[in-house]
């Protein structure tokens, strides 16, 4: 690659600067040479994200019709599997997925529900609820 | 109140590991560029490894592992280098600000997922990030965090978070700082190491999915993924396949075109002008995974022209092989 070719496509990086990139100066000698973003990598980094929200949008609607409590949509929207968030917790995977089911989930205690909160970086209130309408925007922002 | 900043030499690198090794070498006055650091640390390699998966795609590695290149090149210059990880929380931030109060940056294994400096678009649970702690101000330290184009800050909490990630390789706060440097370190020497060792690495695995015969290997089987997968998941596999590729801080065409970087330093270090065709020759290699990539894409956004099909994509991977093959033995007939 040259340092004429290194591409300058705006995408996944957005406004936080630029990355830099191996590429061959006129002199033929190889420079790090600054670039904005690549078409190649910014589609292959948006059908990653399109994913994670295809499956968000999934557990919010499994939620939203009484099938899994609200853990299940924050654990999506976090990316995470059930060995994770169990990580994350310090409790074993079968009681995370015990704590999906809405009547375990209803019944569990303060202490509990602090840790999911703490890991999902909201409030125990707002654990209890998933937003009214699910759009693919709500997953990238923390 | 805490304050304390180390007057740090940062300098922006495609690749995290390589980049964080280099500055630490700087900043003890060893002059060492980020792609020498990454051909004396041996980090060019090829794995593709469909019994691990990651998110349920298959992982494919363009690099040694975790942690391989700064202790190579540590080993090989004769570095002494101070390692440790922590079970407590609090313990792991207190040896970090004695650290720090001492003057000495303090190299930190990390998860991206947890930095909040890091654009949205980035925000993976991935656990290899290494950055180096320069300072602190109260609440906030100052990172040189070698992808990145200035010192960026975070705050103490989110920097816990994000050195005791959990998951596949969790950090456990793994943080590192170089206790003693040599006087005039042995680069050409190092650099003779890094270069055989890889070759052989890569001509010479025991297994099919290491190596240059990795490569093969993933080319036979990319070939039959959409009659195995399905179309859909065959895409999912293809996507991740070229973000291992380009994304993952690689300074593009999976760390090709930063060995060839390398090849030109080794060429002048030990005095061997081919080693500056070879690396003419890598940088072909390199261009060839890019079409790749370009390639696999246009695929994955549903654009494919009348080219871009599998078999077509594991032709192009065969020529890498090929061509890999082919200099690789070259090195090592003018290397030895």
């Amino acid at each position: 690659m040259k340092v004429a070719e290194v591409p300058q496509d705006k995408g996944m990086i957005g406004e936080y600067g630029h990355e830099v990139c191996y590429a061959v100066g006129d002199n033929g000698r190889y420079t790090l040479s600054p670039s904005l973003g690549w078409d190649a990598k910014n589609i292959v980094n948006d059908q990653a994200w399109t994913a994670i929200a295809e499956e968000t949008r999934r557990m919010h609607a499994l939620v939203q019709s009484g099938k899994l409590s609200p853990i299940a949509y924050y654990q999506a929207k976090h990316q995470m599997d059930i060995g994770l968030l169990a990580h994350y917790v310090a409790l074993a995977n079968w009681r995370v997925k015990r704590h999906r089911r809405p009547e375990i989930f209803l019944r569990l205690p303060e202490r509990i529900l602090r840790k999911y909160a703490t890991v999902f970086g909201v409030s125990t209130a707002d654990l209890k609820t998933v937003p009214k309408t699910f759009s693919p925007e709500l997953i990238r922002h923390r | 109140m805490h304050s304390s900043i180390i007057d740090f030499p940062h300098s922006q690198s495609a690749h995290c590991e390589s980049g964080v090794t280099a500055n630490l070498l700087r900043f003890h006055h060893i002059e060492c560029s980020e792609a020498l650091a990454f051909g004396i640390g041996e980090g060019l390699f090829f794995g593709y490894l469909p019994f691990i998966k990651i998110n349920n795609l298959p992982l494919t590695t363009f690099r040694g592992s975790v942690g391989s290149i700064f202790s190579n090149v540590n080993k090989r210059l004769g570095v002494t280098v101070r390692r440790k990880k922590f079970r407590s929380e609090t313990q792991a931030m207190d040896d970090l600000d004695a650290k720090l109060a001492e003057g000495i940056p303090v190299g930190c294994q990390t998860g991206a997922y947890w930095l909040p400096y890091f654009p949205p678009a980035f925000r993976f649970h991935f656990n290899m990030h290494n950055l180096v702690v320069i300072g602190r101000d109260d609440d906030h330290y100052l990172i040189s965090d070698p992808v990145f184009e200035k010192v960026v800050h975070c705050q103490r909490d989110d920097l816990q978070r994000a050195r005791f990630a959990k998951g596949t390789l969790a950090p456990r706060g793994a943080m590192y700082y170089l206790e003693a440097v040599p006087q005039n370190p042995d680069m050409a020497g190092a650099a003779r190491q890094g270069l055989v060792r890889v070759c052989k690495t890569m001509l010479r695995t025991p297994v099919p999915f290491l190596g240059v015969r990795g490569i093969h290997f993933l080319a036979d089987r990319l070939e039959k993924w959409p009659k195995k997968l399905g179309e859909q998941r065959a895409l999912l596999y293809l996507g991740q396949l070229i973000r291992m590729q380009e994304e993952i801080g690689t300074g593009g065409g999976g760390f090709r075109f930063m060995y060839a970087a390398f090849l030109q330093e080794a060429a002048e270090l030990l005095g061997l002008p081919p080693l500056f065709q070879l690396s003419e020759r890598m940088t072909l290699v390199g261009d060839t995974w890019r079409r790749f990539a370009v390639s696999g894409a246009r695929m994955c956004k549903g654009r494919a022209k009348a080219d871009d099909t599998y078999g077509e994509l594991a032709a192009i991977l065969r020529q890498c092989g090929q061509s890999e093959r082919a200099i690789y033995g070259d090195i090592l007939e003018f290397g030895q």
